[in-house]
């Protein structure tokens, strides 16, 4: 077993922390599958979003109702926002200043908010153009699928808070790593269903 | 100490490509949708082929897991959920396609 071997999915702490990398390898794990499970919830919603295309009952259809504009700069957002979770993960393994570290967290919390509001001002947006959950088939799957990603997004902010709160309360301990660990695995994969977001929902609805 | 900076200095270089080729990706896809250039059916095809090539980029760069490095249990639990995917998504897709073309 060298320093170097990657034993989970995500950063791995091998070179730098020996002992919290061992302990990493179950919990990580264990994640992952919930990662798993939750993609497959995901992907289940995406089918039902593909047979409800045609269900439009008359109202708004994804021409109409989808605006390429804001979809880009949310876009861009969010993969700014795992880049520097990226960072974040990086000053965490090699041992920077916790004020580092944390600026990294907050500038990722203040991407995902942005991300956040900007999506809520598109929901808005369609409601009150008459895109309602409740207008047609094919407008309930898309209030099923998307804003169950921002929600995740939701968590993922809170749990960015708390981990800005335990960060300089424990300090960088096994703990607290794992934690940081864990989330840097959940914002990432945020990211990747946002990439089957924009091209299945948004840029498919969009073709002309 | 200095292995360790080039590990560091490696791992940031891994992220930022990351991130380059997941913008190339994302504007090139945006592109080809706000300024159509090709029928409805290409556009759509290349789409779909940018999301899945930034996928793998996202899987790699940011989320660490290639063919060669990661350990086989992470990649397993990925190619067997991407069954599962696979299968659920394909079956209600032909089912209720077919449920539809019956209806009409």
């Amino acid at each position: 077993m060298s320093a170097g071997d990657v034993k989970h999915a995500g950063i791995n702490l091998g070179a730098t922390d020996q002992e919290t990398h061992k302990q990493a390898e179950p919990d990580v794990f264990g994640f992952w599958i919930f990662l798993m499970s939750d993609a497959v919830i995901f992907a289940l919603l995406f089918a039902v979003y593909g047979t409800m295309l045609g269900a439009t009952a008359g109202g708004p259809t994804a021409a109409s109702a989808y605006k390429i504009g804001p979809t880009f700069i949310e876009t861009v957002i969010l993969l700014t926002s795992s880049f520097t979770f990226g960072m974040a993960s990086i000053a965490m393994k090699y041992g920077s200043r916790l004020r580092v570290l944390i600026s990294w967290l907050a500038v990722t919390l203040i991407l995902g908010l942005a991300f956040l509001s900007l999506e809520l001002n598109d929901f808005a947006t369609m409601i009150g153009n008459g895109a309602s959950p409740t207008r047609s088939g094919f407008l309930s799957s898309f209030f099923a699928l998307v804003p169950l990603h921002g929600l995740h997004v939701l968590a993922g902010c809170l749990w960015l808070v708390v981990m800005m709160v335990q960060v300089p309360l424990f300090g960088l301990d096994a703990r607290v790593k794992i934690n940081l660990l864990r989330l840097g695995l959940f914002w990432h994969f945020l990211d990747i269903v946002w990439i089957a977001i924009f091209s299945v929902v948004y840029l498919q609805g969009l073709i002309r | 100490m200095t292995a360790m900076r080039n590990d560091k200095r490696r791992e940031i270089q891994t992220y930022a490509i990351g991130l380059m080729l997941a913008l190339a990706a994302t504007g090139a896809a945006f592109a080809l949708v706000h300024w159509p250039s090709f029928p409805a059916r290409t556009t759509l095809g290349l789409v779909f082929g940018l999301a899945l090539m930034q996928m793998i980029v996202h899987f790699q760069c940011f989320l660490h897991i290639s063919l060669n490095r990661s350990s086989r249990d992470d990649l397993l639990l990925i190619l067997f959920s991407t069954l599962i995917i696979i299968m659920m998504v394909a079956g209600t897709i032909v089912i209720m396609a077919n449920l539809h073309s019956r209806m009409m």
